[in-house]
């Protein structure tokens, strides 16, 4: 094939050295790596900011407690415990779902507990019975408090109930489990928006790229090579990341090794996606100034409602739609996954799925608005 | 000039931007070694020129050929063969100048040792410091340094002399002249007529896009007097500028 090139052979006879494009590309990998582990905002944007809200997160521990309560296939539902636990606001029952979703649901800690009503035979009260799970022990306690109360109140008498508990074991799932994935996330997010657009429209600006233009390099080199360094850098943080969190705050790594390079992997899909975002920024700010504001209209809505801080489960029924279908709200959900319930990449195909869809779409806007001159 | 062997031909040039014609028919050849310099006021079309013969810019029609390869046709052979420095170019940031050699070492495919080319433009001692931190003529001798990294036939200098202190200007014109004397062509724009009338073997004067003279700077000043002109004032056997550096000493101030 590439004998057929013209021009190839009438370079050679000024001695002109055959071009490696390779070895340009990693030049400017290279060169670029050096550039941004110098650069104080990108080191913030990876590093600081997320280990900031893991440190704040991690010892604050959850705000806004919601109970998910299992109702157990068979039982009363029409009984006052039932009513008032919904009463309380903090309480969600989940309904209609097997016996054997229901068990997988508490070993994840997905459902925080099961409780099964039934009349007693020939009298008036009832019996409850409550299965709480270690993989959500805090809310266990609270729930066995929120019982407690309502069998204490005058309406119901212990006459009319009384409870049976039994404990299985799980997972313990930590708000570091639920924090540290977010985080990532949004790391990856901020660095390949932030750190990709201003990189792009600075060295346009000044002239850097058109000086490039000068050498015989290609554009795919200039791009892949960026890409390669921020790459690098991110997975860098992300495994920076990681490791504290495994380490200092008891982040759970189902598989150990194989659940942090599966992670990285999610995190490549991911940056290359965001980093579409960055490239489509450099194409439409006309100046660097017009870099953070633009870059927050893409950014901030992920960061609050992507589940990065708080399941989206807890937002109101409007805005979860939003939620999903925003591209760090699969990309998180994937990490958990992937950390926590330890499955492999081709079970969370589905998120992988519309990140990949995300990334088509972006690129392709990318590819229209981006300005090399 | 012995052997005048063109190395650059442009015939026929023509530039238009949307309602705006910056180069219209411009035609020239640049010879082998020699410094080739184009001037005229700003918006004359020069840099606009260089640019369409550095392969960084479409030209509108005309034909160019640099050392036997078309811009059409080859425009990356071209690359491969020529230095250039941009007016106003800035170099990536957070990097120091060896690091920025290796980086364009990378980008050229060639195989030079960073510090040989620093000691080539004197920088050796700033070696580890970042380019914003140089001076102004520091900056320019680091440019050229990046032209120089692929062992080009011909470099082009855009302005690479406006806004230096008269030392350092003068410093640059000896290491013009000693790129010259080991073979490699240059193209230079400037503003400074004394600089041409100094340094270039031949210049080519460019207005409203369109060449009005081109010869030695000796054939035009000559030409210029038979014709019967005349300064107003006597020339004197030193100018000022010759005052300022023999009051100020020749090295360099950075």
């Amino acid at each position: 094939m590439q004998k057929d090139i013209p021009g190839q052979n009438i370079s050679a006879p000024s001695g002109v050295r055959s071009y490696s494009n390779t070895k340009a590309t990693l030049a400017l990998a290279k060169a670029s790596f050096r550039s941004i582990m110098r650069s104080p905002s990108a080191v913030v944007f990876t590093l600081a900011f997320p280990l900031i809200f893991i440190l704040v997160f991690g010892f604050l521990g959850g705000g806004g407690t919601r109970i998910d309560v299992g109702v157990t296939p068979g039982s009363d539902v029409n009984n006052p415990v039932m009513g008032m636990l919904e009463k309380t606001g903090m309480i969600r029952l989940v309904k209609n779902k097997s016996k054997a979703e229901f068990d997988k649901l508490l070993e994840k800690g997905n459902v925080d507990a099961m409780i099964d009503v039934h009349r007693k035979v020939n009298t008036a009260a009832y019996s409850v019975n409550v299965v709480y799970t270690s993989a959500s022990r805090d809310k266990g306690g609270i729930l066995k408090s929120v019982l407690n109360n309502i069998f204490y109140d005058k309406t119901l008498k212990p006459t009319v109930a009384e409870i049976k508990e039994s404990t299985i074991t799980g997972r313990e799932y930590k708000t570091i489990d639920f924090i540290l994935p977010g985080q990532l996330g949004f790391s990856l997010l901020s660095t390949g928006v932030f750190g990709t657009a201003f990189v792009f429209l600075s060295l346009r600006q000044t002239l850097v790229i058109k000086r490039f233009f000068a050498t015989p390099v290609r554009r795919s080199s200039i791009v892949i090579g960026e890409g390669m360094a921020r790459i690098g850098f991110a997975l860098i943080g992300a495994l920076f990341i990681i490791l504290i969190g495994h380490f200092f705050f008891g982040f759970t790594l189902v598989h150990g090794a194989i659940t942090v390079v599966n992670m990285l992997m999610l995190a490549t899909m991911g940056i290359i996606v965001f980093m579409g975002f960055g490239f489509i920024i450099s194409g439409i700010a006309k100046s660097e100034s017009m870099v953070p504001p633009i870059s927050n209209i893409v950014t901030l809505p992920q960061f609050l409602l992507s589940g990065t801080f708080f399941s989206i489960e807890a937002f109101p029924g409007w805005l979860q739609p939003i939620s999903r279908a925003l591209p760090l709200t699969y990309l998180n959900d994937a990490m958990r996954k992937v950390a926590f319930e330890g499955l492999g990449l081709w079970d969370v195909k589905f998120q992988i799925m519309i990140l990949l869809l995300w990334g088509i779409g972006i690129y392709a806007v990318a590819v229209k608005v981006f300005k090399w001159e | 000039m012995e052997t005048k062997k063109a190395i650059i031909s442009v015939k026929d040039l023509v530039k238009k931007y949307d309602d705006f014609v910056a180069v219209q028919g411009l035609n020239f050849e640049v010879y082998e070694h020699e410094i080739f310099g184009l001037l005229g006021p700003n918006g004359a079309g020069k840099t606009t020129t260089l640019e369409i013969i550095e392969t960084l810019r479409d030209k509108t029609s005309g034909e160019i050929i640099v050392d036997g390869f078309s811009v059409d046709k080859h425009p990356q052979d071209i690359k491969q063969i020529i230095g250039v420095q941009l007016q106003a170019a800035g170099y990536y940031p957070n990097l120091n100048l060896i690091e920025l050699i290796e980086l364009f070492a990378g980008l050229y495919g060639a195989n030079i040792k960073p510090m040989e080319m620093l000691e080539k433009v004197n920088l050796q001692d700033k070696a580890k410091a970042k380019y914003k931190a140089l001076s102004g003529g520091q900056k320019q001798r680091f440019s050229i340094a990046t032209t120089l990294i692929n062992q080009p036939k011909i470099i082009f200098l855009d302005e690479p002399t406006t806004g230096l202190d008269p030392q350092a200007r003068r410093n640059l014109w000896d290491l013009i002249t000693e790129i010259r004397d080991a073979g490699t062509t240059v193209v230079i724009t400037t503003h400074y007529m004394d600089e041409a009338e100094q340094l270039c073997d031949r210049v080519a004067f460019v207005e409203r896009g369109q060449i009005i003279a081109l010869d030695t700077p000796d054939n035009l000043i000559d030409k210029l007097v038979n014709s019967g002109f005349e300064r107003k004032k006597e020339v004197k056997k030193a100018n000022l500028e010759d005052v300022f550096i023999n009051l100020t000493g020749q090295e360099w101030r950075e």
